[in-house]
């Protein structure tokens, strides 16, 4: 079995700034792979380079046995196109700290619009689906809102469901909870654990420890861009071996 | 007044059920504003009795407002205004996506063409595109060859002089609206697979557009009015069309208060459909949209009635 993203010796800096200083782990297909450590630890930074938001300075990272935004052939390295690189975007699904919905678009014209520029889908199938996701969501009655007029729990669970109507391998979150109000992490939450549920792999940068150790399968705990210590959840967060996530869970638990 | 808050005394619970009693005060007066309002009043008046007592033939004005030359005029100006905000547009967006792009080329380009276009007063403009024959008196591009007299036409010349100023103007009020746009929105259309000029065309540009649009109305309206330069290239505009009456009626002044009642016509037609397609582009920014300014006088009049009934 291939692991779904699979990192070897993973750089990243900007400029002077050393941020993920050689990152290397295998997320499995279908399970949950929990990303947690201080702010500034680097964490979000390598989850944006899984789908390539952000370039790797060195080392490998693959999705799905494939590459991420270059090509191999021999001993040579290719830069891919920028066309090249949507595309293997398009498999993978990301979900913002702070949303990110489309505000010109209503919830339903959110979630219809990848399928439909990205893909060609005829109106008709993306709307069915787009439909049927934001059912899931529990926001049936609010696809012709735009997404000023919805709450942030709302927002984020449109934007899971817009992420979702790419039908991707891989879901990304990245602290997808951080930015609401505390009564309006569960239902996100909810969503996240029903998704979990179907199989889909997903690697969740979160603050949540209770999401993590109830859903999560695997856990990195990172510290100044290495990983520190990694292990089932309830393992981790619950007999730490480190000092530095002995410290770091003493404050967030 | 003194009598009155007593009978109320400070701090009583209000009985449940009763709404509370409104502040009756006596309010503050403004004398100062009353003043104000004569004397502008006043002023307005003499300079009403002043234009009265000019040498003006008034009946004139209605007389000539709908001469064919004027209509005519009126239609050119309108045809040169809108042909030259289009190439005006297009070049802006051209010009700043150019000034954006990472290619140190094409945004240098970008850079002096918004350096020479606006740094130069548009009527010199004008002139150099009228006089391009001077320079160049043969038009040749390889499969088209003609005398640049025949090629540089009027319109052309007014078109070209107007509209690639305007697109300077324009890439600048574009790139700002761009600029606008949080990089967030570029990411999460990224994320979703879609490429970069989808990026631009589906999500970048539309949502620029509300801190487009302000400006851009505001250029359309100076455009309407500058477009009467093109007097200098002989193009047949309002002004001109004004001028020709005027240089055989002698009725000069008057001339100019026609061309003056429809320039205010047409800035006054185009603000209210600028305030309309501010109103579209709004969408999704607003949690509800403002009234429109119809709505609002219903709204008004229905506050109104209802206020007489509660009197009576």
């Amino acid at each position: 079995m291939t692991a779904m993203v699979k990192a070897e010796g993973v750089h990243k800096s900007y400029g002077a700034a050393h941020i993920l200083k050689g990152i290397d782990l295998e997320v499995n297909n279908g399970e949950v792979f929990c990303l947690v450590g201080p702010s500034g630890s680097g964490k979000s930074t390598f989850l944006r380079c899984i789908n390539h938001l952000e370039k790797i300075n060195s080392g490998r990272l693959y999705v799905d046995g494939q590459l991420v935004g270059y090509r191999q052939k021999g001993d040579k390295l290719y830069e891919l196109k920028d066309s090249e690189v949507a595309v293997q975007r398009r498999d993978i699904g990301m979900v913002f700290q702070r949303f990110n919905l489309f505000p010109h678009m209503t919830a339903l014209g959110n979630v219809m619009e990848a399928p439909i520029q990205v893909k060609g889908e005829s109106k008709a199938v993306a709307r069915e689906r787009a439909e049927r996701l934001l059912d899931r969501v529990g926001l049936r009655d609010k696809m012709g809102n735009y997404p000023s007029q919805l709450s942030g729990g709302q927002q984020q669970r449109v934007a899971i469901a817009r992420a979702l109507a790419m039908e991707p391998k891989l879901m990304l979150f990245d602290e997808p909870t951080s930015a609401l109000d505390p009564e309006l992490v569960g239902d996100v939450l909810d969503v996240m654990r029903d998704l979990a549920e179907s199989g889909m792999t997903m690697v969740v940068v979160t603050h949540e420890m209770g999401f993590a150790r109830e859903v999560g399968d695997n856990l990195v705990f990172m510290d100044g861009g290495v990983v520190v210590e990694s292990g089932h959840p309830r393992d981790v967060l619950g007999n730490p071996q480190h000092d530095r996530t002995k410290a770091f869970l003493s404050k967030v638990l | 007044m003194t009598d009155k808050l007593d009978k109320v005394p400070a701090g009583s619970p209000t009985p449940a059920g009763v709404p509370p009693e409104a502040i009756k005060a006596i309010p503050v007066r403004h004398y100062g504003r009353w003043v104000a309002g004569v004397v502008v009043v006043a002023l307005l008046v003499l300079l009403g009795y002043a234009f009265s007592q000019g040498n003006v033939r008034w009946a004139t004005v209605p007389e000539k407002l709908f001469d064919s030359t004027i209509l005519s005029g009126l239609w050119h100006t309108i045809l040169i205004s809108v042909a030259s905000m289009a190439l005006g547009l297009v070049l802006g967006v051209v010009f700043a996506v150019m000034r954006l792009s990472k290619n140190p080329v094409t945004s240098s380009v970008a850079w002096l063409y918004i350096w020479i276009f606006r740094g130069t007063p548009v009527y010199v403009q004008l002139l150099i595109w009228f006089s391009l024959a001077l320079i160049f008196p043969v038009f040749n591009i390889g499969f088209y060859k003609d005398e640049m007299t025949d090629v540089m036409t009027p319109f052309l010349a007014a078109l070209l002089g107007l509209g690639l100023n305007e697109g300077a103007y324009m890439a600048e009020i574009v790139r700002a609206g761009i600029q606008s746009v949080d990089e967030g929105q570029t990411e999460a259309s990224h994320a979703l697979g879609m490429s970069q000029s989808k990026t631009m065309r589906r999500v970048v540009l539309p949502q620029s557009m509300r801190v487009i649009i302000p400006p851009t109305g505001n250029e359309f309206i100076n455009m309407l009015k500058t477009s009467s330069l093109v007097v200098a290239v002989q193009y047949p505009e309002l002004l001109r069309a004004a001028q020709d009456i005027a240089s055989t009626s002698f009725a000069i002044m008057e001339m100019f208060f026609v061309a003056s009642i429809w320039y205010l016509i047409l800035t006054s037609v185009f603000s209210v459909g600028q305030y309309y397609l501010e109103r579209h582009y709004a969408r999704g920014s607003l949690r509800s949209l403002p009234a429109t300014p119809w709505q609002k006088i219903k709204a008004n009049l229905s506050r109104f009635s209802n206020r007489e009934a509660v009197a009576k």
